[in-house]
C-alpha cells in the first residue's frame, strides 16, 4: 500500500501553513502526527496534492493555563499532553481519556488537534471536547476565528474546517466550582486499544453533602458525532446519583441517541451499551469526587 | 515527483539521502539504508512490526514519511546491540525465554520493550503488556515475551545474572 | 514404554534460530533484493461475480517505469492450470481470473513496474470491463439447485459431497436411551500471519534455471510450480533458506508463484510479488474454514456416547483451495478422545463467491473439536450430569491403547484421564468453581470451561485418496542428511523451509543426542529444491516426528559408520568397541580409543584404513515414510489418517460483561501431552501461540461478508488479531505419554493450543450463560453477539 504522489512542504509558521493551503486550491492536507492521515494516504482513500508538515511550528505547541481555560497547541503530542502537569490538574477528564487513545506508540506521534480535525466518531479527544464545551481556534489567510465545539463536528470524519484552515489551538474550559470534582471515562472497544464502539465521558461536581451540583455527560462512538446528553445531566443535578438516578440517566441516554450500525455492532447494541457506560462513567466520577478533598 | 534531501542519524550514524515525499520511513530505512531488520506487516499502523525509536520514543515507522524524519535520531533493531555480534541484555533475555519463533514481529517487540525499560526499571506485568500492546504476534501468545522483559528488568537492575551458558 | 531420559532432548536449550532474528538479521522475502528487480501490484475485482469482457491496459502501460500488464488470458496460454486435488477435471484455475471474476478481491490483472508505488499507480489505470452477475454468498443457499453457480463448467456449487458410515450407526441410534441434535457454526477465520505471502522469481537464461525465494510452507511446492510453468522440476530452484514470518498452514502461494515465475521468464528480469495487507486479506486466498456442523448424538442415560452423526458443510469460497480436503483430515479423530461405537460423517464442500481458503493450522480439526466438545457439554446438560464426569466416562482409557476409532485411525498412545486430572488439579478447578459461584452470587456472568481435545500429528496424505479415489497416493516422507567434514565439523541438511517452529534446533538436538555431540557444534542448513532430498513440508504437526525421525535415522547410520571405522583402526570386531561422545573405545580397555577428529580424518584422508566396502567421507542420509502410512483407504473409507495423537485439556475461567458482552478470560491452564518434547521451550511457545490464536477464533476474528459479497473485515482495523491485552497469562502442565511409533517417543505439537482453545472458551461462555438459560454454539462470540443474546432474556444491568 503506497500512497499516490503528493508534494510535501515543511512549514515554519502558521502563516506559511495557511499560504500553502491556499495555494493548493482545496487539495492540501496538514500532517501533524499522521496516525490517521497516513493510513488514508497509503490506502489511497485520500489524495491531496500537497501535504503540509506542521511538526516544527512553535505556535502550535505548548499548553497554557489561563483564566478558567486551558489552551493546548493543536500540534501537541498526545503523549506529552498525558504527562503535562497543568492538564492533570485542570482538565483531568482529558488526561483520563487520552490514556485510552490508541497505543503508546501512536500517542508519541498523534496530536490533540490532529485527532479533532480527523473527527472519527470514536475518538476520545473529540468526546471530551464536546463534553466540556471546548473551543477551537482556527486560522486561515482570511484571519482567525473561534469555532465552538457544537458547530465543529458535522458528521463522521467531517468538520466545519475548510481545506484552507489551520487549527491552531484548542481551549478547554476549566471548572472552578466550589466542591469536589470527579471524572469518569468508559469505553467499549473490541480489543483494548481499538476504536471505541461506544464511549461515555462524565465530569461532575459534588458538594460537601455529596449532592451533585454540576454535571456534564457525553456519548461518543455511537453516532457520527459525539453528543452531550444535557437531558440526563439536568436530571442528575441536585441528586446523590443513586441507583435510581443512574437508571433514569441511562434511559435518557438511550432515548437521546440515534446510534449507527456497522460491521462490529448493531444500533441496538450501541444504544444498550451507551446507556450502561454512561451510568458507569457517572458512577466512577462520583466515586472519584467522593474520595477527593473538598 | 518531488524528491527531498534528508539527513537522519540512524543507529548512531548520520545518513544523507533522497526520498520522494510519499516514501514511508520504514521503506526508506529498508530500501535505501538496507536496514531490513524493521518489517512491514500491515502498512496501516496496527501490527507494530515497523516499530522504531524516533528521538527516543517508540513509534510506527509505517505511519511516517521519510521526509518528516529529516533531522531525527532513529534507533532500529540493528542498533540495539552493544557492539557488532553481541546482544543487549534485553535481546539475550528474549533468547533465554524463547520470546520469539518466526522472528517477524521481534524487532518491533524489542523496540517497544527497550523503550519501556528505558523509563521503567521495575515494570509490572500490566506495564509490559501495555508497552507491547501495540505489537501483534501470531506465534508466541506473548507469554514468553512478557517473561523476557521481566527477566531483563531484573538483570538490568542487577538482581539476576545469567548462569553460564550451555546452549 | 517408560518415560525416557535424555541428554539433550527434553532439556532446556536456547533455540539456534533465535539469534539471527534478535539481531534483525532474518532473511525474509521482502529482504531479498536483486539488481534490476521489478515489483508487482494486483488489480482486483470489485465484484463478487462478473464476466470479464475486456481489459484495457493502455493508460497503465503508458506510465514511465511500467514494464508489463498481464491478465488471465496470458496465464491461460502460458501455464497449466492449478490442481484442485478433487476429482473435478473441469475446475481449471489460473493465478489471475480467466473469463470470470468469482470473488471480491480476485486478482484480474498484474502490473509490473520499477517500484511497488509505480505499479500501484499503474494498477489504478487498468480498465476492466465487468459484466456483473448475481452472486451466491450463503453456503446453504449455494447447495440449492436454483443458486447461481460459481463454476458453471462444473455444473453445481458442490465440489465434494460424501457420507461415510462407520459402524452400526442406525442400530446404535435406535438402541440409545436418548439423543440430541445441535448446530455449531464456525465462522470464517484464518491464521493471518504478520508477514504476508511474497515471492521473488529470477530466470537465469544462461543456466535455464528459475530461482524462487518465497515465504512458503507447502508440500510439493517446487513440483507443482514447475508443472504449472511447464518446466521440468530440475529447472526450478526453490530456496528453502528463506525465513518465513509465520504461516501456520496458509502460506502456499502457488498462484502468486506461478505468476511471478511467468513474469520473470517473460521479462527476463527478477520479479518480486509481495502481497500488501489489502491484497492478502481479500485476494491472497488464505482464508480458513467456514463451517456449519449439524451433529446428532446417541447416548445412554448414564452418559455413554454410543454414536455420532456429523454433517459438516464448509463454504469453500470461489475456488477449491485446500478447503475440501480440510474436511477430510478430521476423519482421523472424528470422535475426539472418546470411545464412540459408530460414526456417520457427511462432508460437503460448496463454492460461493468469496475468497478461497487455505490450509489452516490443524487442517479442520479445531472446528471439529469445537463441534465435538459442544456436543459433549450439551449431553451433560440434557442428562443433568457433571460435564467432567461425563468426559471421564467416555474418554478412552490408558489401557485401551492403541485404540482404533470407527473411521479406521488408530490412536497410538495416551493417558487422557491422567492429563485431565493433572490439569484440573493444577488449575485449581474446585477453587475456580467456587470463584465462579461467588461471582454469580454477586450478579456476574461467570463460567468455567473444560475441553478435552486431540491433536493428530505426523502428517499423511491419506485424505487425498479418501476424497478422490483416483488419486492413489500413500507416500508422506521426510528426509535428513548429515555430513561430517575432514576436521569433524557436523552439518545437517534439512529439506524444507521453516516458519518459526525451531527446526534447526530440533534437528541439531536430535543429531546431537544420537551422536552424543553438543548440538551447539552442529550446524543445520536448509537445502534448496535441487539439492534437497524428498520432503513434505512442515504441515500437520509432523516435523518433530518426521524430521526428528529422519535425523535420528541418519545419525544412527553415521554412528554405525564411526564405530566401524574405529573398530577397524583398533583392530577389533565391531562388537568389541563402544561409542562414547563421538569417540570409539575398546570395551575391555577404554583408554584405547579414537577421537571423533581422528575418525573423521580416516574417513576423508585414509582410505587404506577404512573398512572394506565403505565409501570414503563421513555422511549419511535417511528418508523416512510416515509411521503407519502406506495404506490406501478401504472401500468404506476407513484409513489411518495421522500416526500420533497428542492430547490437551484446557481449563479456563471467563466472565462476561452483561451489557457490553465482552469476555474476560483467565486464569487459563492447559494440560498437554505430546509425548517427549524435543525442546520444551519451543513446544510451549507454540502452545501459547496456539491458544492466543484460538482466543482470536473464539472471540475476535472473522472474515465478515455482507450479503452482497463485500468483505467487511479486510484490514487489521476490522480483522482483530489478539494483542497482549487479549491473551491472559497461560500456564501449561506437561505430561508425557511417549508414542511407540517414533524415535524418541515424541508426538507433534505445532498445532497445540489452537485445537482446543476455541472449544474450551465456548464451553466457559456457555457455562456462564447457563444461569440465564442461554446457550451459544457460534464462533466468534463477539461482544455484540453475546450482548444481544443476553438482552433477549434481560433488559437491564
Amino acid at each position: 500500500m503506497k500512497a499516490a504522489e503528493f508534494d510535501y512542504a515543511r512549514a515554519g509558521s502558521v502563516a506559511e501553513v495557511c499560504r500553502l493551503l491556499d495555494g493548493a486550491g482545496g487539495e492540501g492536507k496538514i500532517i501533524a502526527g499522521g496516525q490517521t492521515l497516513v493510513p488514508l494516504l497509503v490506502m489511497r482513500l485520500a489524495r491531496p496534492t500537497l501535504v503540509v508538515d506542521v511538526a516544527g511550528i512553535g505556535e502550535l505547541q505548548g499548553i497554557a493555563d489561563g483564566a478558567g481555560v486551558v489552551t493546548i497547541g493543536a500540534a501537541t503530542r498526545q503523549a506529552d499532553a498525558i504527562a503535562d502537569a497543568t492538564l492533570g490538574r485542570r482538565t483531568p477528564l482529558l488526561v483520563k481519556a487520552l490514556k485510552m487513545v490508541g497505543h503508546p506508540q501512536t500517542r508519541n506521534r498523534g496530536t490533540i488537534g490532529g485527532s479533532l480535525a480527523n473527527a472519527d466518531p470514536a475518538a476520545e479527544i473529540g468526546l471530551v471536547a464536546r463534553t466540556l464545551d471546548a473551543e477551537l481556534v482556527v486560522r486561515s489567510t482570511k484571519g482567525e476565528r473561534v469555532i465552538p465545539i457544537e458547530e465543529f463536528f458535522l458528521g463522521a470524519m467531517t468538520t466545519s474546517l475548510a481545506p484552507e484552515d489551520c487549527l491552531t489551538r484548542v481551549r478547554f474550559p476549566v471548572w472552578q466550582d466550589k466542591g469536589r470534582l470527579g471524572t469518569g471515562f468508559e469505553e467499549m472497544s473490541m480489543r483494548r486499544s481499538d476504536f471505541a464502539l461506544v464511549s461515555a465521558s462524565c465530569q461532575l461536581v459534588l458538594d460537601a453533602d455529596g449532592v451533585c451540583r454540576r454535571l456534564a455527560l457525553g456519548i461518543g462512538g455511537a453516532e457520527p458525532v459525539p453528543r452531550r446528553i444535557d437531558a440526563a445531566a439536568k436530571r442528575l443535578v441536585g441528586t446523590r446519583l443513586e441507583a435510581r438516578d443512574l437508571d433514569a440517566a441511562t434511559r435518557e441516554v438511550e432515548a437521546a441517541i440515534d446510534p449507527i450500525a456497522d460491521v462490529h455492532a448493531s444500533a441496538d447494541y450501541r444504544r444498550r451499551v451507551a446507556g450502561a457506560l454512561a451510568a458507569r462513567a457517572i458512577e466512577a466520577a462520583c466515586a472519584e469526587a467522593l474520595a477527593a478533598k473538598a | 515527483m518531488s524528491q527531498h534531501e534528508i539527513s537522519l542519524t540512524v543507529n548512531g550514524r548520520l545518513h544523507r539521502g533522497r526520498a520522494p515525499a510519499r516514501q514511508t520511513l520504514v521503506d526508506f530505512l529498508r530500501d535505501e539504508l538496507r536496514l531490513t531488520g524493521t518489517h512491514t506487516g500491515c502498512e496501516h499502523g496496527v501490527c507494530g512490526a515497523c516499530s522504531i525509536l524516533l528521538d527516543g520514543r517508540p513509534i510506527r515507522s509505517c505511519l511516517m514519511f521519510a521526509v518528516q524524519a529529516d533531522g531525527a535520531t532513529i534507533t532500529t533493531v540493528e542498533g540495539l546491540a552493544p557492539e557488532p555480534g553481541a546482544l543487549s541484555v534485553l535481546q539475550d533475555c528474549f533468547w533465554e525465554t524463547h520470546a520469539l519463533q518466526c522472528g517477524f514481529c521481534t524487532p518491533g517487540m524489542l523496540i517497544a520493550a527497550h523503550a519501556l525499560l528505558m523509563k521503567e526499571a521495575a515494570p509490572t506485568e500490566e506495564d509490559i503488556r501495555d508497552a507491547i500492546g501495540g505489537n501483534l504476534c501470531r506465534c508466541t501468545g506473548y507469554k514468553q515475551i512478557v517473561d523476557a522483559v521481566k527477566l531483563a528488568a531484573e538483570r538490568l537492575s542487577g538482581l539476576n545474572q545469567p548462569a553460564p551458558r550451555h546452549g | 514404554m517408560a518415560e525416557p531420559s535424555f541428554r539433550y532432548i527434553a532439556k532446556k536449550r536456547r533455540p539456534k534460530e533465535d539469534r539471527r532474528f534478535l539481531a534483525g538479521s532474518g532473511r525474509f522475502v521482502a529482504d531479498v533484493a536483486l539488481p534490476g528487480m521489478l515489483h508487482v501490484a494486483l488489480v482486483a475485482s470489485p465484484y463478487p461475480f462478473a464476466r470479464l469482457r475486456g481489459i484495457d491496459a493502455k493508460a497503465a502501460l503508458a506510465l514511465p517505469g511500467v514494464r508489463a500488464v498481464v491478465t488471465g488470458e496470458d496465464l491461460a496460454v502460458a501455464t497449466d492450470p492449478m490442481m484442485s486435488g478433487l476429482d473435478a477435471p473441469k475446475l481449471r484455475r489460473y493465478p489471475l481470473a480467466h473469463g470470470m471474476a468469482r470473488y471480491v478481491g480476485e486478482w484480474v490483472a498484474a502490473v509490473v513496474a520499477d517500484s511497488r508505488a509505480l505499479a500501484e499507480d499503474a494498477a489504478e489505470l487498468v480498465e476492466v470491463d465487468y459484466e456483473p452477475l448475481t452472486p451466491v454468498i450463503d453456503p446453504e443457499r449455494a447447495i440449492l439447485p436454483d443458486a447461481p453457480i460459481v463454476h458453471p463448467e462444473h455444473g453445481s456449487n458442490v465440489l465434494f459431497r460424501h457420507k461415510w458410515t462407520w459402524g452400526p450407526v442406525a442400530e446404535d441410534f435406535a438402541a440409545a436411551d436418548q439423543s440430541l441434535s445441535l448446530r455449531a457454526r464456525w465462522h470464517r477465520s484464518s491464521t493471518v500471519p504478520i508477514e504476508t505471502f511474497g515471492v521473488v522469481a529470477q530466470w537465469n537464461y544462461a543456466n535455464q534455471l528459475l530461482d524462487i525465494w518465497a515465504s512458503i510452507q507447502m508440500p510439493k511446492y517446487p513440483d507443482q510450480l514447475a508443472r504449472a510453468l511447464r518446466m521440468p522440476g530440475n529447472a526450478v530452484r526453490v530456496h528453502f533458506d528463506v525465513d518465513v514470518g509465520g504461516s501456520y498452514g496458509v502460506k502456499r502461494g502457488l498462484k502468486h508463484s506461478i505468476l511471478a515465475g511467468y513474469l520473470a521468464r517473460r521479462l527476463g528480469m527478477p520479479v518480486r510479488l509481495m502481497e500488501d495487507r489489502l491484497e492478502n486479506m481479500r485476494g491472497g486466498d488464505a482464508q480458513g474454514p467456514d463451517r456449519i456442523f449439524d451433529v446428532e448424538a446417541a447416548f445412554t442415560k448414564d452418559g455413554i456416547v454410543r454414536s455420532l452423526k456429523i454433517r459438516a458443510l464448509d463454504d469453500c469460497g470461489a475456488h477449491a483451495g485446500r478447503a475440501p480436503l480440510q474436511l477430510g483430515k478430521p476423519v482421523g479423530a472424528i470422535c475426539g478422545p472418546y470411545r464412540v461405537n459408530s460414526v456417520e460423517y457427511e462432508a460437503i464442500s460448496v463454492t460461493t463467491n468469496k475468497t478461497p481458503q487455505e490450509a489452516v493450522r490443524g487442517f479442520g480439526q479445531s472446528p471439529t473439536n469445537f463441534a465435538l466438545e459442544t456436543t459433549i457439554d450439551r449431553i451433560a446438560a440434557q442428562l443433568g450430569m457433571d460435564r467432567i464426569e461425563l468426559r471421564r466416562a467416555n474418554l478412552i482409557r490408558k489401557e485401551e491403547f492403541p485404540y482404533t476409532i470407527p473411521s479406521g485411525s488408530t490412536y497410538d498412545s495416551g493417558d487422557y484421564h491422567q492429563v485431565l486430572d493433572k490439569a484440573l488439579a493444577a488449575a485449581g478447578h474446585a477453587a475456580l468453581l467456587r470463584r465462579r459461584d461467588a461471582a454469580r452470587a454477586a450478579g456476574k456472568l461467570a463460567g468455567v470451561g473444560v475441553a478435552c481435545c486431540l491433536e493428530p500429528s505426523g502428517g499423511n496424505s491419506a485424505f487425498e485418496p479418501l476424497f478422490n479415489p483416483k488419486n492413489e497416493t500413500t507416500t508422506w516422507m521426510e528426509a535428513c542428511s548429515i555430513k561430517v567434514d575432514l576436521y569433524g565439523a557436523v552439518v545437517v541438511s534439512m529439506n524444507t523451509s521453516s516458519s518459526g517452529q525451531g527446526h534447526e534446533t530440533l534437528a541439531a538436538t536430535v543429531v546431537g543426542e544420537v551422536l552424543e555431540r553438543d548440538p551447539e557444534t552442529i550446524r543445520v542448513v536448509h537445502a534448496d529444491s535441487l539439492t534437497a532430498l524428498p520432503s513434505n513440508s512442515p504441515v500437520g504437526s509432523r516435523m518433530a516426528i518426521m524430521l526428528g525421525g529422519a535425523a535420528a535415522g541418519a545419525a544412527k547410520k553415521l554412528k554405525e559408520a564411526v564405530m566401524a571405522i574405529g573398530a577397524k583402526k583398533l583392530g577389533v570386531a565391531a562388537d568389541a568397541v563402544e561409542y562414547h561422545d563421538g569417540e570409539v573405545r575398546l570395551r575391555r580397555d577404554p583408554a584405547q580409543k579414537l577421537s571423533w577428529e581422528a575418525i573423521a580424518e580416516i574417513a576423508h584422508r585414509k582410505f587404506h584404513e577404512l573398512p572394506a566396502g565403505m565409501e570414503p567421507g563421513l555422511q549419511a542420509m535417511h528418508v523416512l515414510e510416515v509411521p503407519t502410512g502406506g495404506t490406501l483407504p478401504t472401500a468404506d473409507g476407513r484409513v489411518q489418517m495421522y500416526p500420533c495423537y497428542a492430547f490437551e485439556t484446557h481449563v479456563v475461567y471467563a466472565e462476561i460483561d452483561r451489557i457490553t458482552g465482552q469476555v474476560a478470560l483467565g486464569p487459563y491452564l492447559v494440560g498437554h501431552d505430546c509425548g517427549t518434547m524435543i525442546n520444551p521451550d519451543i513446544v510451549h511457545g507454540m502452545t501459547y501461540g496456539g491458544i492466543a490464536h484460538g482466543i482470536g477464533a473464539a472471540l475476535y476474528e472473522r472474515f465478515r461478508y455482507d450479503e452482497t459479497g463485500q468483505l467487511l473485515s479486510g484490514t487489521f482495523m476490522d480483522y482483530l488479531i489478539p494483542s497482549a491485552h487479549e491473551v491472559p497469562d497461560v500456564a501449561i502442565v506437561d505430561h508425557c505419554t511417549p508414542s511407540p511409533l517414533t524415535a524418541f517417543g515424541q508426538k507433534g505439537s505445532g498445532e497445540a493450543g489452537y485445537l482446543g482453545a476455541p472449544a474450551a472458551i465456548s464451553c466457559a461462555v456457555n457455562d456462564a450463560l447457563a444461569a440465564l438459560g442461554l446457550k451459544i454454539a457460534e464462533l466468534p462470540m463477539t461482544p455484540a453477539l453475546l450482548s444481544d443474546l443476553i438482552a433477549t432474556v434481560e433488559r437491564k444491568t
